[in-house]
């Protein structure tokens, strides 16, 4: 083993790395807002009468929970592209990974419905409001507090695996360091830097998640009455 | 006034109302008795529209609770219901509870909503609650912000589901005192409930329901004093 750490090229190209950064945490943050809009409409469609809705919304999440997300990006990029269907990979990687977080969360979003006892809707609708107003005031509140927890990990997910778009050609953080590392060979090196600005944005994100679950939801109030 | 005619309700084959007559008026307390499944709630939620019924008719100020041309959304404003299980809503402060309702279906101002929620939190005895959250209340106090919660609505009617089943037994007291104060202010109320002093001090009458009818009814010194159904006769002896 005579191999020489070297870090001066990881460093001078540290700009660029961050650069790279910045492309991951916008690629996450838009998957992750399209995703959680998509759930939520899943999870309705899964339990609405109309059995169509409940069919697409079936198959949506079973697909995207039980197939891995690298062949669920491979379709939007590979799959649609050999019917002629020719799309960016920034876009790609924002289709695959909302897909993907929309039928894990859709289930969350069922989960914590069943969570928020049915009286409380009762409640609303015996006070006048409509169905709409009660789902809106009094369901949703409850519901996006449930799922908080759940939603910050999917987030954090939705960070790492945001690192496959460097399989379709997205330079986000791992395509900007796997170019960087072709052209010096410092694998061990950049990776290693690579990993701890993984490591970094997943805990600053984290920081913020609780951040605003204190101030919005009173997390830090204690459990649910 | 609330009219009852001969209502019918299932729930799937078992069918829990068998033909209900009643009318409560204006200014009236009628407390409804009776064992466990005798169909005393039900009624309760088919008279603000929870449940449909399958035959019969009831009318609220008039307005048929069950035709379809019933705006119940405009209806229920005028019943209040108190649930046996409280039901605040845990993402929202006592006040924004009582403010919720009267902001979003009546549109009133915040302000005004605020003031109205306030002064009916005053009136329960949770004045000094108003900025808690209601995991910090007891089960009593979580009941009587439910009943300031339907007041806010300045409702006609207040419905009561076994208010106070769901309590500890040195918390139903302040609750009880909360509807004594409402039924001698003359809130018209129909109080199912298993407290048999309450329903004696309280009612102008008292109804007894054995399996999906009306066995008895009649003002609490003859239901209590004098019962005349076998089966009312054994449900006293076993409450009391």
């Amino acid at each position: 083993m005579d191999y020489q750490f070297l870090w001066r090229p990881v460093i001078q190209s540290l700009p660029q790395m961050l650069g790279g950064a910045s492309v991951t945490l916008q690629v996450s943050v838009l998957s992750m807002a399209i995703g959680m809009v998509l759930a939520l409409i899943l999870c309705f469609a899964k339990m609405s009468s109309f059995a169509g809705l409940r069919f697409v919304a079936n198959i949506w999440i079973e697909i995207a929970r039980n197939t891995p997300a690298l062949f669920q990006l491979y379709f939007f990029k590979f799959g649609l592209g050999a019917v002629g269907i020719l799309i960016d990979s920034y876009i790609t990687v924002v289709m695959a990974l909302a897909f993907n977080t929309a039928g894990y969360m859709a289930e969350t979003f069922r989960g914590g419905y069943a969570a928020i006892p049915n009286t409380q809707l009762r409640s609303a609708r015996s006070l006048g409001m409509t169905a709409f107003q009660a789902q809106v005031h009094v369901m949703f509140p409850q519901l996006l507090r449930a799922v908080y927890h759940p939603m910050t990990n999917q987030f954090i997910w939705v960070i790492l695996m945001s690192s496959l778009g460097m399989l379709v050609g997205l330079r986000e953080l791992s395509g900007e360091t796997q170019f960087l590392y072709s052209k010096t060979f410092r694998a061990f090196e950049y990776f290693a830097a690579t990993a701890i600005i993984y490591y970094l944005i997943a805990k600053l994100v984290l920081g913020l998640m609780t951040l605003i679950g204190n101030k919005v939801f009173g997390l830090n109030r204690g459990g649910v009455a | 006034m609330i009219s009852v005619k001969n209502v019918r309700k299932s729930f799937g084959d078992v069918e829990v109302l068998k033909g209900i007559d009643l009318e409560v008026n204006q200014g009236e307390v009628l407390s409804v008795i009776g064992a466990s499944g005798s169909g005393k709630s039900t009624l309760l939620y088919c008279i603000n529209g929870l449940e449909p019924v399958q035959q019969g008719v009831i009318e609220v100020d008039g307005m048929s609770v069950h035709d379809k041309k019933t705006n119940l959304n405009h209806l229920r404003q005028k019943i209040g219901m108190v649930f046996q299980q409280w039901n605040a809503f845990p993402h929202l402060t006592t006040l924004e509870n009582v403010a919720l309702a009267p902001r979003k279906v009546k549109t009133l101002p915040k302000a005004e909503a605020e003031a109205l929620a306030e002064s009916q939190l005053k009136h329960v005895g949770l004045g000094d609650k108003m900025h808690l959250y209601p995991n910090a209340l007891s089960g009593g106090q979580q009941q009587r912000l439910a009943i300031a919660r339907a007041l806010a609505m300045e409702p006609n009617y207040m419905l009561f589901d076994e208010a106070t089943s769901a309590l500890d037994p040195e918390l139903v007291g302040e609750v009880l005192d909360t509807m004594r104060l409402l039924a001698e202010e003359g809130m018209t109320m129909i109080v199912v409930t298993h407290e048999m002093g309450f329903s004696r001090d309280v009612s102008d009458r008292v109804a007894f329901f054995h399996k999906g009818v009306i066995e008895e009814i009649g003002e609490p010194e003859q239901v209590f004093g004098q019962p005349s159904s076998e089966h009312l006769q054994k449900f006293l002896a076993k409450v009391r």
